[in-house]
Parts: C-alpha cells; sequence; structure tokens
C-alpha cells in the first residue's frame, strides 16, 4: 500500500497552504446578502410583483387550521391586486391601500406545508426567502414552528407575521424585532374567562387542569391558573397530557377521584376534541360534587374544534380571537366576501392570517418600502380599527396587538353546521391587557430590526 | 494517488466536480422561467443535499458494509445538533467546537446504544435500535432531563435556540450574530447574475460540500481497507465468522461507532446552518428516511446514498411546494373542464402529497432497480457501453465501486 501511497509531507504541505489562501480569499468571494443587496435589504423586490411566503400546516394534526389560513391568505391577495369586493380593505380605518398591489406592485404568494415541525417549517421558510425571494413569511399553526420561524426571519432578516400562535412565548421570552402578532395570547384567554366563569360557576371551584405538554400548553395553564385563583378558584391538580395522545380515558378516570368540580381542558385542535369527547362520555357533566354541577372549561376555543367535538360543546365556555357571528362592518364584509368565495364562513385562524396580510401591506404603503425596517416603524405602535376586532393596538415594545376578547359558550341550539358557538361576552381590552414585563412574558429580549443586507 | 485505486479516485473526483458545480447543476432553468419552480440550487437546500449525504455515506458503513440495519440513526443526528446548539449557546457561534462535540456526543452515545443493541442481530437488532431512538425521541421532546435539573436542555417541542441572554463567553461584538467561521458568515451569499440564470455560491454550502468530500474519501478508505474486508465478511456471513474463532462484535461496534459519529457531524452541520434543534428531527420517521435515502441510492455501493440523499430532499423541497395555483398555470392551454380534470389528479401526488409520488417511485425503483440508483446508472453505462466493446458483459449485481 505504501508505494501507491503518495501523500508525502511535501504535497500535505503544499495542499495545505493552497487550502488556506482560499479561505483567506473567501470573505471577498462571498458577500452578506443574496439578491438585491444594493438596495439595502434582502430580497428587494425588483420586479413588477412583490413575493409573499405563505408557510401553514397542511398535513399533520393542524392541517384544517391550515387549509382555512391558506384560504384567507389567497382572498388576501385577491383583494390587494383588485380582485373579488375588497373585504376589509373596505372598512379598514387606513385607506393607504388602493387595491392595486403594494406600492404599486402585483403580489404573487409561494406556499409551504410546515408539518406542523420546527424543522420542516424552518426549511419551507428558508426556501421561500431563499429560492423564491419572498420578502415577508407567514403563517404558522402551533406556537412551537411559529417561534422557530419567528427566529429564523430574524436572523434572516424578514417580516414574520404570525398566523394562530396563542402561547405567550411568541410576543414574551421569545419575542423578535421581526416578529409581530395579531391573534390574542394565553393571558388574555385567562384574564377574560375568569371574570365569566366565576359569575356563572361561582368563586369556590376546585380545578383540575389537563394540559398539553407542550409550550403552548403551559402559559395557558399558567394564565388560566394565575386568573382563576385570583378570584378564588382552588387548582387541584394540574396533569400533563401528551400532544400526541388520542385518547383520553385514562386522564379522565382520577378527576373525579380528585374531588375537583371543575375540568379544565387546556388542549387544542384534535387534542380537544378527544379529551371533551372523553369526558363526556364519562358522564363528568352530569355529575354532581361538592353540591355542585361538575363543569368542563375550553380555554382556547374555535370554530374547527367545536364542529370536531359535535353536541359535546353545548354550554362549555371558552375564549376566542374572532368569531364569524360578530356583527361589526369589518367582520361583515369579510365572513360575505370569504362566503362568496368558498361558501362556508371562515374561522378564527382565517380571520387572523387574512388580517396580518392586510396590516402588512398597509404598512408597506405607509412606509412608502418594503424594507423590513420601515415596515416595522409603520407597525410598531399603530392604532387601527375595523378589522372585526374594534379598536386594536400594535404595541411597540413586544409587538403583540391589544384588543377585545370574545368569551364564547356553545350553542344549546344550533342553527346550522357553522352556528356552533355563541358570544358571551366581549371583553374589553383594558381587562386583558398587561405590563411589558409581566413575570409570564419576561425573559425576552426583542432586539433591533434586521433588513437582511 | 491518495492511497485510493485509480478507479475509487476517478469516483472521488466526480463526486467533487458535482459538489462543486452544484450552483450550476441544481439551477438549469433562468430564473424567470416557468421550469424555475424545479431548481434546486438555492443554499438552503444544497447544503441538505450534502449534509445528509453525509448523514447516508455513514449510514452506509453499517448497514452496507455489515447487513446491520439500524432504525435509530435519527438519534445521533438529533444529538449532534442539540450538542452543536449548546456550544452556540454557551462558547458563541462559531461553528468549530459545536461540530467537534456533535461528532464526540454521537459517539460515546453510539458506543452505549451499540454495545447493547448489537447482542442481537437481524431484525432484533433493528428494533433494539428503534427502541432507543424513540426513548431519545421523547425524552428531548418533554425535556425530561431538562426538566430534573431544573433548566431547560432541549427545550421540548419548540426547539432549543440561542437567545441573546445566553452566555457565549467567546463572543466578541465584532463577530456575527449568526453561526459563522471565524468571521465567515454561514449564510453569506455571493449570487451571480448572468442572462436570466442566478447561480448561489453559498458559504455555508462550500464548507459542508468539503467536509462531505473529506468524509468520502474517509468511507472509500474504509471500503478498501482489511477491516472493510471483515465488514463484508460479517455482512456474507456471520456464523462462519465466529466458527473460525473470530469475535466479530468488536467489528461490528466499531462500524457502528463511526456511522454513529458521521450521523452525529451531519447533525452538527444542521445546527451550524440554521442554530436550532428540535425533536422531530430524532423522531423514527427522520431514522426511517436515512434507510431510504439508502436503498433507493443503492446500499453498499459508495456513490448510491449520496444520490438517494439527494432524491428525497429534492422531492421534500421542490415538490412540497407546487400548489394548485402553479398546477394551474400550466396547464391553461387545455380546455377549461380538462384542466380542471387534470388539476384534480395532479394535486394529490405535489404539495402536502409529495410522499405519495416518492413512495410510487419507491417502489418502481425496489422492483425494478434493486440496487438501486446506482444499478440504473449501470445498466444506462452498460448500454452504451455494449456497442463499443462486445466483450465485456454488462453485471447489474456487481457495483463499480466494489
Amino acid at each position: 500500500m505504501s508505494e501507491r501511497n503518495d501523500l508525502t509531507r511535501r504535497r500535505v504541505i503544499k495542499t495545505g497552504a493552497a487550502a488556506a489562501t482560499a479561505a483567506a480569499a473567501t470573505p471577498y468571494f462571498f458577500s452578506r446578502a443574496s439578491a438585491g443587496n444594493h438596495t439595502g435589504y434582502l430580497n428587494a423586490p425588483t420586479g413588477s410583483s412583490v413575493t409573499l411566503g405563505f408557510n401553514v400546516p397542511q398535513s399533520g394534526p393542524y392541517a384544517d387550521e391550515g387549509a382555512d389560513e391558506l384560504r384567507a391568505y389567497e382572498l388576501a391577495v385577491e383583494h390587494l391586486n383588485g380582485g373579488g369586493d375588497g373585504g376589509m380593505m373596505g372598512t379598514f380605518s387606513s385607506k393607504a391601500l388602493k387595491g392595486n398591489g403594494i406600492l404599486g406592485k402585483k403580489v404573487e404568494y409561494v406556499t409551504g406545508d410546515t408539518q406542523t415541525k420546527s424543522d420542516a417549517a424552518r426549511a419551507s421558510a428558508r426556501s421561500m426567502i431563499e429560492k423564491d425571494g419572498a420578502i415577508m413569511i407567514t403563517g404558522g399553526s402551533s406556537s412551537g414552528v411559529a417561534v422557530a420561524v419567528q427566529a429564523l426571519c430574524q436572523e434572516a432578516g424578514i417580516i414574520f407575521m404570525a398566523g394562530l400562535t396563542h402561547s405567550n412565548d411568541t410576543t414574551g421570552k421569545d419575542k423578535k424585532a421581526n416578529g409581530f402578532r395579531h391573534f390574542f395570547n394565553s393571558y388574555m384567554s385567562g384574564a377574560a374567562l375568569a371574570p365569566v366563569l366565576a359569575k356563572n360557576y361561582g368563586k369556590d371551584r376546585k380545578a383540575y387542569h389537563l394540559t398539553a405538554d407542550y409550550n403552548w400548553g403551559y402559559t395557558t395553564e399558567e394564565a388560566v391558573k394565575a386568573s382563576t385563583e385570583a378570584l378564588g378558584w382552588e387548582t387541584v391538580s394540574a396533569v400533563k397530557t401528551p400532544l400526541t395522545q388520542t385518547d383520553f380515558s385514562s386522564y379522565i378516570a382520577p378527576v373525579l377521584q380528585s374531588g375537583a368540580d371543575t375540568l379544565v381542558l387546556n388542549h387544542y385542535g384534535g387534542n380537544m376534541v378527544n379529551s371533551l369527547t372523553n369526558a363526556v362520555q364519562f358522564g363528568l357533566r352530569d355529575k354532581q360534587v361538592n353540591g355542585k354541577d361538575f363543569q368542563i372549561v375550553v380555554p382556547l376555543y374555535s370554530r374547527l374544534m367545536a364542529k370536531g367535538a359535535g353536541a359535546n360543546v353545548k354550554g362549555i365556555f371558552g375564549s376566542t380571537n374572532w368569531h364569524w357571528s360578530l356583527t361589526d362592518e369589518g367582520s361583515k364584509a369579510f365572513v360575505k366576501s370569504f362566503g362568496t368565495k368558498y361558501g362556508f364562513p371562515p374561522s378564527q385562524a382565517a380571520h387572523t392570517t387574512y388580517v396580518q396580510t392586510l396590516l402588512w401591506a398597509d404598512a408597506a404603503e405607509r412606509a412608502g418600502t418594503f424594507n423590513p425596517c420601515g415596515i416595522a416603524e409603520a407597525l410598531e405602535g399603530y392604532k387601527f380599527d375595523g378589522l372585526g376586532n374594534g379598536a386594536t393596538e400594535y404595541r411597540a415594545e413586544d409587538h403583540q396587538c391589544f384588543k377585545d376578547v370574545l368569551v364564547v359558550k356553545g350553542k344549546d341550539n344550533p342553527t346550522s353546521e357553522f352556528d356552533l358557538l355563541e358570544i358571551v361576552e366581549i371583553t374589553p381590552r383594558a381587562q386583558v391587557e398587561y405590563a411589558v414585563d409581566h413575570p409570564m412574558f419576561a425573559g425576552g429580549d426583542l432586539g433591533s430590526c434586521n433588513p437582511g443586507a | 494517488m491518495l492511497g485510493i485505486e485509480k478507479r475509487d479516485l476517478s469516483l472521488l473526483v466526480i463526486v467533487a466536480i458535482l459538489a462543486f458545480c452544484a450552483p450550476f447543476i441544481l439551477n438549469p432553468f433562468p430564473t424567470g422561467s416557468a421550469m424555475a419552480q424545479f431548481n434546486a440550487g438555492y443554499p438552503d437546500l444544497m447544503q441538505r443535499f450534502v449534509i445528509f449525504g453525509i448523514l447516508a455515506i455513514g449510514f452506509n458503513i453499517l448497514f452496507g458494509l455489515t447487513g446491520y440495519l439500524s432504525f435509530g440513526h435519527a438519534a445521533f443526528l438529533g444529538l449532534g445538533s442539540y450538542s452543536a446548539v449548546w456550544m452556540f449557546k454557551l462558547l458563541g457561534y462559531n461553528v468549530l467546537p459545536g461540530i467537534v462535540l456533535s461528532v464526540v456526543v454521537a459517539g460515546l452515545f453510539a458506543l452505549l446504544i451499540g454495545y447493547i443493541s448489537l447482542r442481537r442481530s437481524g431484525i432484533y437488532f433493528s428494533i433494539l435500535t428503534l427502541a432507543f431512538a424513540q426513548m431519545t425521541f421523547a425524552i428531548a421532546y418533554s425535556d425530561l432531563f431538562g426538566k430534573m435539573l431544573g433548566f431547560s436542555l432541549t427545550n421540548g417541542e419548540t426547539g432549543l435556540q440561542v437567545y441573546t441572554s445566553d452566555p457565549q463567553y467567546f463572543h466578541s461584538d465584532s463577530a456575527p450574530n449568526i453561526p459563522h467561521l471565524f468571521g465567515q458568515e454561514m449564510q453569506s451569499t455571493f449570487t451571480w447574475d448572468v442572462a436570466g440564470w442566478s447561480f448561489d455560491f453559498n458559504f455555508g454550502y462550500y464548507m459542508c460540500a468539503l467536509i462531505m468530500l473529506v468524509m468520502f474519501y474517509l468511507s472509500i478508505r474504509i471500503f478498501r481497507s482489511p477491516f472493510g474486508l471483515m465488514l463484508m465478511a460479517i455482512k456474507t456471513n456471520q456464523t462462519r465468522l465466529n466458527y473460525t474463532g473470530l469475535n466479530s462484535r468488536p467489528y461490528t461496534l466499531a462500524a457502528f461507532v463511526i456511522s454513529g459519529m458521521y450521523a452525529g457531524l451531519a447533525g452538527g452541520l444542521l445546527a451550524s446552518m440554521d442554530p436550532l434543534a428540535g425533536a422531530e428531527r430524532m423522531q423514527w420517521t427522520a431514522s426511517g428516511e436515512v434507510v431510504l435515502m439508502t436503498i433507493l441510492g443503492g446500499a453498499g455501493t459508495l456513490i448510491g446514498p449520496i444520490l438517494g440523499a439527494g432524491f428525497i430532499k429534492y422531492f421534500e423541497n421542490i415538490f412540497s411546494k407546487i400548489n394548485e395555483k402553479v398546477l394551474h398555470s400550466w396547464f391553461d392551454f387545455l380546455p377549461e373542464s380538462l384542466e380542471y380534470g387534470v388539476v384534480w389528479v395532479l394535486e394529490h401526488f405535489v404539495g402536502s402529497g409529495w410522499h405519495l409520488t416518492l413512495g410510487l417511485l419507491f417502489m418502481l425503483i425496489v422492483i425494478f432497480l434493486p440496487g438501486g440508483l446506482v444499478e440504473g446508472g449501470q445498466k444506462l453505462a452498460a448500454l452504451f457501453h455494449r456497442k463499443k466493446t462486445e466483450d465485456t458483459p454488462a453485471d447489474g449485481a456487481k457495483t463499480p465501486a466494489e
């Protein structure tokens, strides 16, 4: 072997020297940003169109929400380009958008599948940024994914408009300067829900929590616990359930032995549908504990979930970001154009993603640029109305929208397969507002805006 | 040259040329054209090609040579990623310590898991490795050890990431705030626009490609060494080998650890290109993907796993992004009813249905080309070769690599 092994010391040194020269020369070859760094930010649109990246779960447990988000995005693009009836663009308090695209550029989009996995979501987002030249990424139907993609957008220098993400961390410990959230969060759910629960069920309840074992579950449990305990409730026990769990019987059985008279299901999507169905099958709602009727509460509700759980949701309280039965002008316009196009009313996921797209477009129009820093500046502290939630503000300090929160209840006599929830109370913004350094949101750092070039 | 035969050297040179010209090869269509949808020459995907290439090369050392089918290689990939991100958190964004630690950690875990699992062979070995991998996945996903120790070790479902509040002891203000190698950022890209085409030359990609070439060379040396020969003997007939009085377990264990270290390296690189480590990359589907890559490309061949890795990653990233709108734009020349019909059929095979397309292709390849893509290449080569020299018969079963 030694005779054909001509890897001599002399050769090694020569090769090493060549490699070192090449390594030293690379900084002059590779420059920081890819296309269009001459304009000062990443992926600056050069042609007559601008590309947005819609990154939603098309497979996995949140695929239903993802499909509805995608419908809303397509509707928003249609409206921005002047198609359809304009939807909420007509009711939006800002009149910067004219229906001729954004800053005169036609809106194009690319889609991707997050698979509700952080890795896949980031790969998909990176391909949108690097291959398709997307100038903004939006979507996500899980807080884990939203946090992961938000961090990616911060590193890359792209604006991220979060879709359905309810965890406190998205605008709390994981907040980023390039990320914005319109959706409400766990804290707001707790703050809105607790007074209604106290009014209906009394102030001396013993609660038992079942919590999805991940980021969103923790913050929701923490928020609901804190706000109900402040009103006199007692938390008997809080049990974590795996996200992949489909049968919750073994978790429901110990509830009755615990002496609790209220079950709080910190579950979302398919999890909630299964756990609620199990709880009802076990006859929990017909039981009497401590001389009171046993009750079930679902902090985060959505119409898609109510549909999945069927008759089991009747009379059960929860909170939601938006509901199609709202009667303000914005909601009516949105429900009308969504219904005309797809034949059924939009979900809250569809609403928040539609609004996020409009808000971003409007910010670009007002800022007069697609530069992420310009857009971020236009969004920070921005007050608007007419997008279905009443007067709303994008708080500058943590990029969270502050607005009224809906407390809803499963309808006893639904009139159609979409008419499943009724609005019990519209909790005013002041009641759900919190300080930026609230303990549930502490530990994060917004950092500074990154234009990517 | 380099201590390998001429034939292997030419294979190495071909792989090197392919790797360095990848930005051109993978972007054959002009940016504005309708076919640009099929371009794969953007940094993220190119990086994935070579990183998963490394993973598959390593897996092939175990599966291709010894025949031990590990169903838990994703565990090492994930461990590598977590180690690298922890180095970013503690030391700073220079990727070097992270990559080194990822190899070391994966090696140690491979030693432990291999020591236990290799007491059995065949299906029992596969199931044991699968069990270990699922165990590590569950531990990482629920952050079990982190909860015990009172801090967040894997950060559960969200995935481990670097925060501005992390110590980063060796981080200086002049250093970039994203993964870099001595100041050269991983995501820095030089884009060369020429006559409608656009080619991306990414630093992170070239670093990974260089490492992949070194790893490929290493795997050639292993294949051609007496050690490699021993591993092949194990695959051929382990019982007979044992009867000759040879203890084969140290050899299988060494192969398992080496291939685990390859996987750890791939994980470390993955985290260096994108500083987030999610538990999903340890899930059994990820382990299965490595097996698919190796079989698809051609198990036991040198270049096969790299081809298989590229094939699967291409499908995952390119086909999953074709949506209804794109299909309509392709077929809008058809009459409307026909267009809707064609789009309705095709949309089940693209977008989130890419798994279906991949499954069909996988079936076709396994049925008609049991030796994987490499066998397909050989059959093609033989077809052209036969015309010139009639005396060399095409031998599909044998690979040029062996």
